[in-house]
């Protein structure tokens, strides 16, 4: 086997699984015949390309053999009793007209109706997650369920599980009609960007930032908006994520240890990723009214090209952080919304907000509440219960590295205090 | 076309009053009907209490009958429609509309085929 070939698969198979993917389910009407044919499918590319040359469109190839797949093992599958209904399916596969349809448009659908199943809220949310990124993104179960610190047998039975939900339970494989869209993409983005979060700020485990999250939900965002080039939301979460992620080289030093963003050097922003996401941003802010995706990456984006955290913008992102808290009241607003106040310089209104929060026994664990409590303490010129606000923060930190500067900031306020 | 059985679970504490009754009876009514008329409705049946409920169990030969429902819980099985639909989110759209929906739950399950 020449290593050219070998690598021309690898490349269809990084770049082109999930088109293919999402083409054969249509074809197919069957989740894992789908896979099944493709791996199958993939195995023969790796041999036929070695023999011929790598074909002038791969994923086209791979496509057709996949469905010649497909038919076989139809005709071998013993548990498909039904005769007719068989050779009827085999018919359908053998359809002439199936080899023509590899336009760009039904290609693109058909990722989007995939989009849209792998993310059915029928579907349990760590189910959608892994489903999405196995079907969609680049990963493998391993990989996945090492991002999520799950088992691989786990995560592969999730896997199997979900789809296996899809089939009995005919989830359908379609793009949902205009009076659902709304509800359904905003199911899709709350994925996405769960994986980005995930990704971003690890909920538990030894490092704080686990970038394969980060590159796969962007990737996955940007798939959206070129699917989706009209809706704003999609268009404002992929600058959102990009414009976080332009801090990832400055987020963590060279020892794994977490820099606060005051702290953060700038020059190792990635201007590029900036650049990207505010020209995403401003045209997603065209669209009026602003929806809660656009209004938290303009608050990224304040933060993004703030040439020093003094010249940072404040005011205004204390202002957003209270325009999404009229749209969608969420304990996890206020707490940044409290933050940003304190920033501003308006100590007191901060700690008015973040006061009954405390009291609130079911935010009790809830880190990021009492790390910003303790900002405000400290601003307030309380550096003693700061320190023991730091303190219950590192407490309930999931994550090693976030838990070790939490303590850090508590032993320094403690002994300046 | 799959058939999903929609089995309707509540808590009869939360049911509407007895002066809200007869609206509700007209209300389950009017969506029985139009279930018939979209041609989904292959079956369904409110249920007696669950205090009326007997279980069964065969055990080493012999026969266990006992007084009561299978799970005793505060939201009760209270009847189930069977219908035909062409998949998941035509099922989970009747469901949605079902009087009750905004104080019971329902359970969508698919029937399972035998091939």
């Amino acid at each position: 086997m020449t290593p050219a070939s070998t690598a021309a698969a690898e490349v269809a198979f990084r770049e082109e699984r999930a088109a293919v993917l999402a083409t054969l389910i249509r074809q197919l009407g069957d989740f894992q015949l789908a896979e099944d044919a493709l791996q199958d499918a993939f195995a023969a590319a790796i041999v036929a390309w070695d023999r011929d040359g790598v074909p002038e469109r791969p994923g086209a190839w791979i496509t057709t053999a996949a469905r010649r797949r497909a038919i076989d093992r139809l005709r071998r599958d013993r548990v498909l009793a039904d005769r007719v209904q068989r050779l009827g399916r085999i018919a359908e596969l053998q359809t002439p007209a199936l080899d023509d349809e590899h336009e760009p448009s039904a290609v693109g659908d058909d990722r989007l109706r995939l989009i849209f199943t792998c993310c059915h809220p029928a579907l349990a949310m760590p189910a959608r997650v892994a489903l999405t990124l196995r079907s969609l993104g680049g990963l493998t179960t391993g990989e996945i369920a090492r991002a999520f610190l799950v088992a691989e047998p786990a995560m592969a039975q999730r896997i199997v599980r979900a789809k296996r939900k899809i089939a009995v339970a005919r989830i359908p494989y379609r793009i949902p009609p205009d009076e659902e869209l709304p509800d359904r993409l905003a199911g899709v983005l709350a994925v996405v960007y769960l994986v980005f979060n995930e990704g971003w700020s690890a909920s538990g485990g030894d490092r704080l930032v686990r970038g394969e999250l980060c590159v796969e939900a962007i990737r996955l965002g940007r798939l959206l908006a070129r699917l989706m080039p009209d809706e704003g939301e999609v268009a404002a979460l992929l600058a959102l994520m990009l414009l976080h992620d332009s801090r990832r080289a400055a987020r963590v030093d060279e020892h794994g240890e977490l820099v606060a963003l005051d702290d953060q050097d700038r020059s190792l922003w990635d201007r590029g990723r900036i650049r990207e996401g505010t020209t995403l941003l401003d045209a997603a802010l065209r669209r009026r009214p602003a929806g809660p995706y656009a209004l938290q990456a303009a608050i990224a984006a304040l933060h993004a090209t703030a040439r020093s955290p003094q010249e940072t913008d404040d005011d205004q992102i204390a202002a957003l952080y209270g325009e999404l808290a009229r749209r969608a009241p969420s304990p996890v607003i206020d707490v940044n919304r409290a933050a940003a106040l304190g920033r501003a310089g308006r100590v007191a209104d901060g700690l008015a907000l973040i006061g009954p929060l405390l009291g609130d026994a079911a935010l009790a664990s809830y880190a990021p509440l009492h790390a910003a409590h303790a900002d405000l303490l400290d601003r307030a010129g309380d550096a003693p219960g700061a320190a023991r606000a730091y303190a219950t923060a590192a407490e309930h930190a999931d994550n090693a590295v976030a838990r070790r500067e939490l303590l850090r900031r508590a032993r320094r306020l403690a002994t300046t205090g | 076309m799959p058939q999903y059985m929609l089995l309707i679970y509540g808590d009869p504490a939360d049911a509407p009053g007895p002066d809200e009754q007869q609206a509700q009876h007209e209300r389950w009514f009017a969506y029985t009907e139009q279930l018939r008329e979209s041609g989904a409705l292959r079956g369904g049946d409110a249920l007696e209490r669950p205090d009326t409920a007997t279980t069964v169990r065969v055990r080493d030969g012999e026969t266990i009958v006992s007084d009561g429902p299978f799970a005793e819980t505060k939201e009760i099985l209270g009847g189930y429609y069977l219908l035909d639909v062409p998949d998941l989110d035509a099922a989970l759209g009747w469901a949605a509309k079902m009087p009750n929906i905004t104080y019971g739950t329902v359970e969508v399950r698919p029937v399972m085929v035998f091939e």
